[in-house]
């Protein structure tokens, strides 16, 4: 036996006493389509491709999860909003500091293995923060794309890279920012462009995970000669917007790949688009393969309340009037909840789970009528311009059959017609609306909110009728998503900082802790060490909690 | 007496136009009192050490007026805020874009809440010893440390409200109270109440700074009946105080101001 085949040896001894295998350091397509199978881990955006949100881990209980107790919490050297959802993989929790830098902890103790830093260009242009939503992962290579337009390939066991490429036309001058968890379906790494405050031609492309090589581009905003652009009056669907800047969802047995896509550009402003401005404000099914449009639907034609229809496209099979049905879920900004047949974009159901005063309601075919047009006075709207949801990940439970969505309950803002003109790089939005409710913060601010003000709230919806099953009422608003496990836990954070969890069928509260600072991402869950853990982002650290071990 | 209440009456009118002013303003610009409130709280935070309280402190320049030298669209006067004036004493600022707006929203107010007429300010050692005297300030307000710390500080009033503003607080109390400024009345459980100035809430718990100056943490769990007060606490000196000695408070007030 030589030296090395020795070596070799005792390393496989190794493994195998530590339970590890040289398999499951290879996350497989295979693996991420069966990620249910693996509930250890976490290993996209949103758990899974479906989106649900929704573990399999039961660990943790109704029962038990008042002896839940803090971990370890990671301080991220940034002042910006933790909107990363981390993803685990064989017990390293893989995370992103704002802006762009990539993390690797140890799982169990919060350790940190190795940072790798990325300085975006100054340029940049984010209406937002500069943030970002996270990693995608494939065998063993972590994908991230940056504020800057670039996609960045990392090597997961040492953060080194293995390819950084600058996305054709995505100009970080010209407002053009990636701050999505990138998707990664079969061998390709999808991402869409943000920038919908700057007057930028949307896009979603999806880019060879070897070399980084764009595979195909769909644009959120169709050009001449593609069907489409004639609902964009003149040039205008050259600054069109339709941006997207939250992750979407696949289905395997179709091969079609689902995303909302943002508001058009614009924002309070739509004389110069007239028309339908497609597709924005829109959830497109695209062919995984080649990028082709399927089907799409249009929540708000010709929006002028700045409803990006971003919201998480989340994939259920529901029983829907008696019969099985593939079902698309998505609760939208603009105050209505949807469920369409995601094979052909059918419109099922839309039911509003806040108060709207935008239109009169939604006709036979899911379209808005009589949708309330700006004023130069100024036009009182509900909801308001941070929408009756927003970005942040709802959750469904194939358990309890129902949908958990975060609400700004009865929110408005005063919306005011006013003259934009483009001009690269600057602001393409027309007049700020005006809105009581303020803005996230990483830090607490004390809280002034009126009751008249409207609130927040978690809503359990069942899909089958759009009814409320149950509401959790806030007196803050909300910004953080939603996490549920088989276990029937519902898990989420709030503005007043925070972290609880609820019983997924009652809505009762059952655990909360203050850790003191805005969550502003969606919590996630893994085990390590025959352990569940839970994970909320606040402020700009992450908190990690477990059960209390007995004898500790 | 019938002319003071007559001039009482046409400073309750004008408080209430001021009112209705800025509700129209705040439409028509797409703004909320929200905003305005804001802007206003980050306005006497870092901007009146120069510009004074009523916006005209550098010569050759009244930000209270509506009219701006270097700009006149919104979005210009908040890259003003942000970026400073160069050549000038006015420096560069780290407000946020919407924070800028906020201001922006606050200055507009200023001119279109101008007063209908010129306040009436009075003698300042005679309504210091009116505020410490007669009106019974010092029982909830506080000036330089001495009095209660349950009703807003006054030691710096002056640098902070515009004259026209302290008038109004004294006619007419409950006009206007800022969110941060606002009384609220919890009944507990056990059938005990306790009432105080709302320092923060949430979904769980609710804080107060109750009528004995006491810091107190309330769970919800243990609240039957929670009531955010509409009303200031604080009396309308409207028939309490003359004219006169209006004035002289109001005089007084004004010259609370920042010492350096």
């Amino acid at each position: 036996m030589t030296g090395r085949c020795r070596g070799v040896a005792l390393y496989a001894t190794l493994a195998l006493l530590a339970g590890v295998s040289s398999l499951d350091a290879q996350i497989s397509f295979d693996r991420i389509v069966r990620a249910e199978r693996t509930p250890n881990e976490w290993l996209t955006y949103n758990g899974d491709l479906s989106a649900q949100r929704h573990s399999p881990l039961a660990q943790i209980t109704p029962a038990n999860v008042k002896n839940l107790e803090l971990q370890w919490v990671f301080q991220a050297r940034s002042l910006e909003k933790f909107e990363a959802s981390p993803l685990v993989v064989d017990g390293i929790l893989y995370t992103v500091q704002a802006p762009n830098d990539v993390v690797a902890l140890d799982a169990t103790t919060g350790r940190v293995f190795w940072v790798y830093t990325y300085a975006p260009s100054p340029l940049a242009r984010l209406c937002c923060g500069r943030v970002n939503r996270g990693l995608a992962i494939l065998d063993q290579t972590l994908f991230m794309a940056t504020i800057d337009g670039r996609l960045i390939a990392l090597d997961a066991k040492n953060g080194g890279v293995l390819w950084n490429v600058a996305v054709s036309g995505a100009r970080a001058e010209a407002g053009y920012s990636f701050t999505v968890a990138p998707l990664v379906v079969k061998d390709k790494v999808i991402i869409g462009t943000a920038g919908g405050e700057y007057g930028v031609r949307g896009f979603l492309a999806a880019f060879d995970a070897k070399t980084g090589r764009e595979a195909w581009r769909f644009h959120t905003v169709p050009g001449p000669g593609e069907p489409g652009n004639q609902t964009w009056s003149g040039e205008s669907w050259k600054t069109g917007g339709g941006s997207v800047w939250v992750t979407g969802s696949y289905d395997p047995e179709s091969n079609l790949t689902y995303w909302g896509i943002g508001n058009p550009g614009p924002d309070w402003n739509g004389d110069q688009r007239l028309g339908d401005n497609l597709y924005s404000d829109s959830v497109v099914a695209l062919d995984a393969d080649t990028g082709r449009l399927k089907w799409h639907f249009q929540f708000t034609p010709h929006d002028v309340y700045d409803y990006d229809s971003v919201q998480v496209p989340v994939l259920a099979d529901i029983d829907w009037q008696g019969r099985p049905r593939k079902a698309l879920l998505l609760a939208n900004r603009n105050g209505f909840f949807y469920v369409l047949d995601r094979t052909s974009g059918e419109f099922l159901l839309g039911t509003p789970f806040a108060k709207i005063t935008w239109t009169t309601g939604l006709d036979a075919n899911g379209r808005p009528q009589n949708m309330v047009p700006l004023s130069e006075a100024g036009t009182q709207i509900f909801p308001g311009v941070q929408g009756a949801t927003n970005w942040y990940s709802p959750s469904f439970s194939p358990r309890t059959g129902l949908f958990y969505v975060p609400v700004w309950a009865d929110t408005y803002s005063t919306f005011t017609k006013r003259p934009v003109e483009y001009k690269e790089g600057q602001r393409f939005t027309g007049a700020l609306p005006g809105m009581p409710i303020r803005l996230l913060q990483p830090s607490p601010v004390v809280n002034r909110r009126r009751p008249e003000d409207g609130h927040g709230a978690i809503q359990a919806i069942d899909p089958k009728t759009g009814t409320k099953a149950w509401e959790f009422t806030m007196t803050d608003v909300i910004d953080a998503g939603i996490l549920t496990t088989a276990s029937d836990l519902v898990f989420s954070g709030n503005r007043e900082g925070y972290v609880f969890a609820l019983d997924a069928r009652t809505g009762a509260l059952l655990w909360r802790a203050n850790v003191g600072g805005q969550a502003s991402n969606s919590p996630m869950t893994f085990a390590v060490g025959g352990r569940q853990h839970v994970a909320f982002a606040a402020g700009s650290s992450l908190f990690v909690y477990a059960l209390r071990q007995e004898g500790r | 007496m019938r002319r003071s209440t007559s001039i009482a009456a046409v400073m309750t009118l004008a408080a209430a136009t001021l009112l209705v002013a800025e509700v129209a303003w705040a439409q028509g610009h797409g703004f909320t009192p929200q905003d305005i409130e804001s802007g206003g709280l980050l306005y006497q935070a870092n901007c009146t050490g120069c510009h004074g309280p009523e916006g005209d402190g550098v010569a050759g320049v009244n930000l209270g007026s509506g009219r701006f030298r270097r700009g006149t669209a919104d979005e210009e006067i908040a890259r003003i805020i942000i970026g400073g004036v160069p050549g000038t004493a006015m420096p560069p600022s780290t407000f946020s874009e919407a924070q800028a707006m906020w201001i922006v929203a606050y200055l507009r107010s200023l001119a279109d809440a101008a007063p209908s007429g010129p306040v009436a300010v009075g003698d300042r050692a005679r309504g210091k010893a009116l505020f410490e005297g007669k009106g019974q300030c010092l029982m909830c307000h506080s000036v330089a440390g001495v009095g209660s710390r349950v009703a807003p500080v006054l030691t710096e009033i002056g640098s902070m409200r515009r004259t026209v503003e302290l008038q109004r607080s004294l006619l007419e109390p409950s006009a206007e109270i800022r969110t941060d400024n606002r009384f609220a009345r919890a009944v507990l459980r056990d059938g005990t109440t306790t009432t105080g100035r709302l320092m923060n809430q949430d979904t769980f718990t609710v804080q107060l700074l109750d009528m004995k100056e006491r810091l107190v943490l309330l769970d919800r769990a243990n609240v039957r009946e929670f009531t955010v007060l509409n009303e200031s606490p604080m009396p309308s000196y409207k028939d309490r105080l003359t004219p006169t000695e209006l004035a002289d408070v109001v005089g007084y007030l004004a010259g609370l101001r920042v010492r350096r």
